[in-house]
């Protein structure tokens, strides 16, 4: 962490996980006139998650800028505004959305700065309610970090927690290059405790969330929360579980979890995008292609959404990502080798 | 190239073939463009100085040889991949860039050889781009599809069709809410009208009023698509009163036409009345990239538009109005030959990357080495 002394000895507020980012927003736009906010329905309306709140009646309608229904050009006009001067913060409504506006993200947004020889840098920041869990169904409820975790030039950040959301939504700002940052929907009325002020979590560090020693859980996002659930379950059972919050799936921080793992000597990662070529798979190469795979003593354990679009009914939705039983199991399996 | 040997004047001819008229909702400055009448002066004379105009033909003249240096360069395998040649179509590259300062932007296309000249690019370090060479613009990174000078305020060539128009709304943005007083010019083809990109930009600059000019080189085809086959109205500038600004069609093969609907968007977008759209009617000679076997389009056709070669008519112009002596235009064409000439002979000797420095400038601060 690097927030300054004065704003650990700030009081420490609890605050949504929404209320976080939106506080994390406020301190961007006054500290920096160039901060800039675009996105749909973000203004009176408050956004569709009620992030932005009641930024634009601080900031006016300049700052925090209504966009039409246009992905797409949303998105291009980001990447121009970034360009040029400008510190813009692009909301998708849904990460969904994001599939009209990835000829942007990907082909200009990421590769800029590569194509151009280093001529420019595009400091563009873009957050995106993601996950299932709201019953919304195939079109609005898509995990799909890890398509933008395959493309070199962008930074991909899941924050899990209030006191993260705030502090890498600001280390996003301060980064001169494309961050894109996911949230959870079912995330965003979670509360925690955030101080005032600005600080920043580091993009690109993994938090071990609990220390243990018989297995390490590799979670992002709201599977940090089931894992942190599961490992209380597994301790009363005498498992003691490592839980690591992987934060950033690009650049993924593998000596955390590799030093884990090593002393561990099994792991279970959970994640709710599509379990195949996912982040499962990259954290498990992380292992398999370092030392710790000589300390591994069960197979890995890959927990990931189902190979399905995420249905309507409320357990079907229920069973096409992880759920604490999920882990509970794999993790049993993995550490008494009943799986 | 002779400019005595000029007959086809500037002004009082026909419109390009199978384009007539101008736009819908055009001002009326740009309304005339292209249609003066013989006893006025065109635009660029009454409007420009002589050097500037001299420039402007140097310009056009640079960019032709550029090309034919680039071509014959690819001939000889020193360049790699492909390349799309904008010969034919210099005057609409050259006017449009006319009255843009260094600040002012402009976001180009794979076809982008010539905004990058007209917008004041090094030739020697262009060629250097494309023959993959450290001291090329994007230090042999980007290629011709994605050369670049953004100290000149080209904020790039694209290689996906439509992609540089909504980054041009963007930095567009960037002008009126930081106060800069600069345009940004976005430069796309006829077959970019109908991705959605074109839209929504548009849609976006007119609502915020937004300094841009949106020019559409409408070469005639897609690729081997014509605009015809492609596109639902008859003029490209039809479109823009589905976005409530200025639409224009002017002859793009003639540089004062071109200039002068320009200007008149430029004054548009710095006084903050928004954005203009102008299709600049022209014609690529060659063929859409070096895999192009013209089965699209008739010898005849490509003949009767090298016939109005917009370097011979602009020459003529100024020749006319004794802006440019016989003389004056050998020397100029002896000087842009040793410009090319010396831009090539930097760019061979110049040094290739450094292949241990392929994951350079991914990102901006090197934190990574993989993912």
């Amino acid at each position: 962490m690097t927030a300054p002394a004065a704003v650990l000895d700030s009081p420490l507020r609890e605050l949504s996980y929404a209320e976080a980012i939106r506080d994390a927003l406020a301190i961007a736009l006054a500290e920096d006139e160039r901060v800039v906010l675009m996105g749909e329905d973000i203004g009176v309306y408050g956004g569709a998650f009620q992030v932005s709140g009641d930024l634009v009646h601080r900031f006016g309608e300049e700052r925090v800028i209504d966009t039409p229904i246009s992905e797409l050009g949303g998105a291009g006009m980001a990447v121009g505004a970034a360009l040029t001067g400008l510190r813009p913060i692009y909301e998708f409504q849904f990460s969904d959305f994001a599939t009209l506006a990835m000829e942007q993200i990907v082909n200009q947004a990421a590769k800029l700065r590569f194509m151009l020889g280093g001529a420019v840098s595009v400091p563009l920041v873009m957050r995106f309610p993601a996950g299932s869990g709201t019953g919304a169904a195939a079109q609005h409820s898509q995990s799909l970090e890890a398509w933008f975790g395959h493309v070199p030039g962008l930074k991909v950040v899941q924050a899990a927690t209030p006191y993260d959301a705030k502090g890498l939504l600001l280390a996003a700002l301060d980064d001169p290059d494309p961050v894109m940052l996911f949230e959870h929907k079912l995330l965003y009325k979670t509360k925690g405790p955030v101080p005032e002020g600005r600080y920043t979590v580091p993009i690109g560090k993994a938090e071990v969330c609990r220390t243990g020693s018989n297995v390490t859980i590799v979670a992002t996002a709201i599977m940090v929360h089931r894992a942190l659930e599961a490992a209380e379950v597994l301790a009363q059972e005498g498992i003691d579980a490592e839980v690591i919050d992987l934060r950033t799936v690009r650049p993924m921080d593998r000596e955390t979890v590799v030093a884990s793992v090593a002393k561990t000597s099994r792991l279970v990662v959970a994640y709710e995008g599509v379990r195949t070529l996912g982040i499962g798979a990259e954290v498990s190469a992380s292992i398999v292609e370092s030392e710790a795979f000589d300390y591994l003593d069960a197979p890995i354990v890959r927990l990931g959404g189902a190979e399905a679009p995420i249905p309507y009914n409320p357990e079907l939705e229920k069973a096409a990502v992880p759920q604490v039983a999920d882990i509970l199991s794999a993790v049993r399996g993995v550490v008494r080798g009943t799986r | 190239m002779s400019i005595s040997s000029e007959t086809e004047r500037c002004g009082a001819q026909a419109p390009a073939p199978g384009r007539k008229g101008s736009g819908g909702s055009a001002r009326p400055a740009s309304r005339r463009a292209g249609k003066t009448s013989a006893g006025n002066e065109p635009f660029a004379v009454r409007h420009y100085s002589p050097e500037v105009l001299r420039e402007a033909l140097r310009k056009m003249l640079l960019i032709r040889r550029f090309e034919e240096g680039a071509e014959d360069s690819y001939m000889r395998g020193l360049i790699h991949g492909t390349m799309h040649l904008s010969i034919g179509q210099e005057a609409s590259a050259v006017g449009a860039c006319l009255e843009l300062t260094d600040q002012d932007k402009i976001t180009s296309t794979h076809r982008g050889h010539g905004h990058c000249i007209a917008k004041g690019a090094d030739v020697g370090r262009m060629f250097a781009e494309f023959f993959g060479k450290e001291s090329g613009y994007c230090r042999g990174r980007g290629g011709s599809m994605h050369i670049a000078d953004v100290d000149k305020g080209n904020l790039g060539a694209n290689g996906i069709v439509g992609g540089g128009i909504p980054i041009a709304v963007g930095a567009a943005l960037s002008a009126k809410r930081l106060k800069t007083g600069t345009v940004v010019t976005s430069f796309f083809g006829d077959g970019a009208v109908n991705e959605g990109s074109f839209h929504e930009s548009l849609n976006m600059a007119a609502i915020w009023k937004l300094p841009v000019i949106f020019i559409c080189e409408n070469n005639h085809y897609g690729m081997s698509t014509s605009v015809e086959r492609s596109t639902a109205v008859r003029q490209v500038s039809d479109r823009a009163a589905a976005y409530s600004m200025p639409g224009v069609t002017v002859d793009g093969n003639d540089l004062s036409a071109v200039a002068e609907a320009c200007h008149g968007a430029i004054e548009r977008a710095r006084a903050g009345e928004g954005p203009s759209l102008i299709e600049s009617v022209t014609y690529r000679w060659r063929g859409h990239s070096k895999s192009d076997r013209n089965r699209y389009r008739s010898k005849d056709e490509i003949d009767a538009w090298i016939a109005r070669d917009p370097i011979r008519r602009f020459a003529g112009l100024l020749s006319e109005h004794g802006i440019l002596s016989e003389e004056g235009f050998a020397r100029m064409e002896t000087e842009v030959a040793e410009q090319i000439a010396a831009a090539i002979a930097f760019a061979k000797e110049s040094p290739d990357p450094d292949t241990a420095a392929l994951t350079r400038d991914v990102y901006t601060t090197q934190t990574e080495s993989v993912g």
